[in-house]
């Protein structure tokens, strides 16, 4: 990318991993229509995730899931000034440089889409737009970082409104961080071929006992609680897919979650927020699931 | 030689949403007794505050749900030192362009601050920088989908401008604000310049 000022540089990883930590303490919700960007963006959202259907209607609509129409990415652009984000489908790198040209602010190369390739995701160096992946465990982080992920989620199972994953993920992820942070230094390279992730990237984690990128969690929070305890357990902020849009009350429980993340540590703020909410999003035990509906596993 | 025995300034960064963390971090390094501000009674603790980098229209929106919005504007019009990154500096400005809906700042920088006023993320950048008052060599500047200063009024001073001539920094007795996050990049001699400024008014 050039610029008149030709001291200028774009697309840096500083630059990339510098957004996610803009957003951190921050809640990130999906919509679908420019007119819940607004109600999330009034409720105190970080951010938002343009997309067709939230993930609940993927799930029971079936079919296959791709990038949204370019239409609806550039009337939620239009219609809010906080970041907005879109999803391409895992390896879709055209999907991923349509994003960049319609100069969405981060692309979230995510399972909850019909992967496009079964073998590669997306390289993700290649782009000045940053991107955020999904991840079970840190060996599964860690390659997305070394693909050029600015950004990391923990996958959780979106659109089911049960936060189970979301908790064995984040849990995972932290204590894989913990295991490699007490190992000696000699145990590192069993530990990266075990993991399946670059020696280098392993050895950084071990040392500054955290990613090199943003955490946040995501799949399956559909309440200030579930947010509170994402962030308890270590998560960097969150990610409400279905969660909001599928209540009873959006706007409320919207406001209500990014207070409870907010004052994650304070159980009478969270009791307080979480009164009077109307109906949560009904959702699914990930345990119903038949294993092939489970969108966690896709990406690896 | 022994040095002699000086209080650690107590320096409070608003811990409600965004790299609080990150500046928490910088100010313990350079010496600071730092405490997290989300309410009332932890800001009436600091002798000087961080304002950090995130999204200027959710910390409004919580600063006034929470009660705090006020009782920063006291602490600012008492002369707190306070210090304002990317949101920060959107929060301390007397105007805001472009702001959302309803959205409200703190004030006491007699300035004009648009935000977000480079677009989208592609168009966020790393640049050296000139900041005369910090003598030495150019800063590393992180600009984040980041405001800039529109309009410089009387009461205030431009401390630096990008090649173009727009003001990216600016100062105003304890205030001071900037529209990049020195707080990434390593370079501390804005923090130690603002923790100057809380020793002088502690």
């Amino acid at each position: 990318m050039t610029d008149s000022t030709s001291s200028q540089h774009f697309g840096s990883s500083r630059v990339k991993r510098g957004l996610a930590e803009m957003l951190k303490g921050g809640v990130i919700m999906d919509v679908v229509t420019p007119e819940q960007a607004r109600i999330a963006e009034d409720a105190g959202a970080v951010a938002v995730m343009a997309l067709e259907r939230v993930p609940a209607d993927i799930r029971s609509q079936g079919g296959v899931a791709r990038m949204s129409d370019p239409d609806l990415i550039e009337a939620i652009i239009a219609e809010v000034s906080i970041p907005v984000m879109a999803k391409a489908r895992i390896g879709h790198f055209v999907e991923a440089q349509v994003l960049q040209a319609l100069d969405v602010d981060y692309i979230d190369e995510s399972e909850v889409l019909s992967p496009a390739d079964y073998v590669n995701h997306i390289d993700k160096w290649g782009f000045n737009v940053p991107f955020v992946c999904g991840a079970t465990n840190l060996g599964e982080a860690l390659r997305r970082i070394n693909e050029g992920a600015a950004m990391i989620r923990s996958k959780g199972e979106a659109g089911t409104g049960d936060v189970s994953e979301a908790t064995k993920h984040i849990r995972k992820i932290k204590s894989e961080i913990a295991a490699l942070s007490s190992m000696s230094k000699d145990e590192l390279y069993v530990a990266a071929k075990e993991l399946q992730a670059p020696y280098d990237l392993v050895v950084e984690v071990a040392e500054t006992g955290k990613l090199p990128v943003v955490l946040f969690t995501a799949g399956g929070v559909a309440t200030p609680a579930d947010a509170a305890m994402m962030m308890q357990l270590g998560a960097d902020g969150v990610f409400v897919g279905s969660g909001i849009f599928k209540s009873g009350n959006p706007a409320q429980r919207a406001a209500a979650v990014v207070k409870a993340t907010t004052f994650h540590d304070d159980p009478a703020v969270i009791a307080e927020v979480s009164r009077g909410l109307g109906e949560a999003m009904v959702g699914i035990n990930v345990s119903d699931l038949a294993a092939p509906h489970r969108l966690a596993e896709r990406g690896w | 030689m022994v040095a002699p025995q000086v209080a650690a300034p107590r320096v409070g960064v608003l811990a409600l949403q965004g790299d609080f963390r990150e500046h928490a971090q910088v100010l313990r390094v350079l010496g600071a007794d730092v405490t997290l501000v989300r309410r009332p009674e932890e800001l009436a603790a600091v002798d000087g505050l961080v304002i950090p980098g995130g999204e200027s229209s959710v910390m409004d929106k919580l600063a006034r749900t929470f009660g705090l919005a006020e009782p920063l504007r006291a602490a600012i019009s008492g002369g707190l030192p306070v210090y304002g990154t990317c949101a920060g500096l959107i929060m301390l400005a007397d105007t805001v362009l472009d702001g959302i809906r309803g959205q409200e700042s703190l004030g006491g920088l007699d300035v004009a601050v648009r935000r977000n006023a480079f677009g989208s993320q592609t168009h966020s950048f790393e640049t050296d920088l000139d900041v005369p008052v910090l003598g030495g060599e150019p800063m590393h500047a992180v600009f984040i989908r980041a405001p800039i200063v529109e309009s410089v009024g009387p009461a205030a001073t431009a401390l630096a401008t990008l090649d173009d001539g727009r003001c990216v920094a600016v100062e105003q007795g304890n205030l001071l604000g900037t529209s990049f996050h020195p707080e990434v990049t390593g370079d501390y001699r804005i923090h130690e310049y603002f923790l100057g400024k809380v020793r002088a008014a502690a």
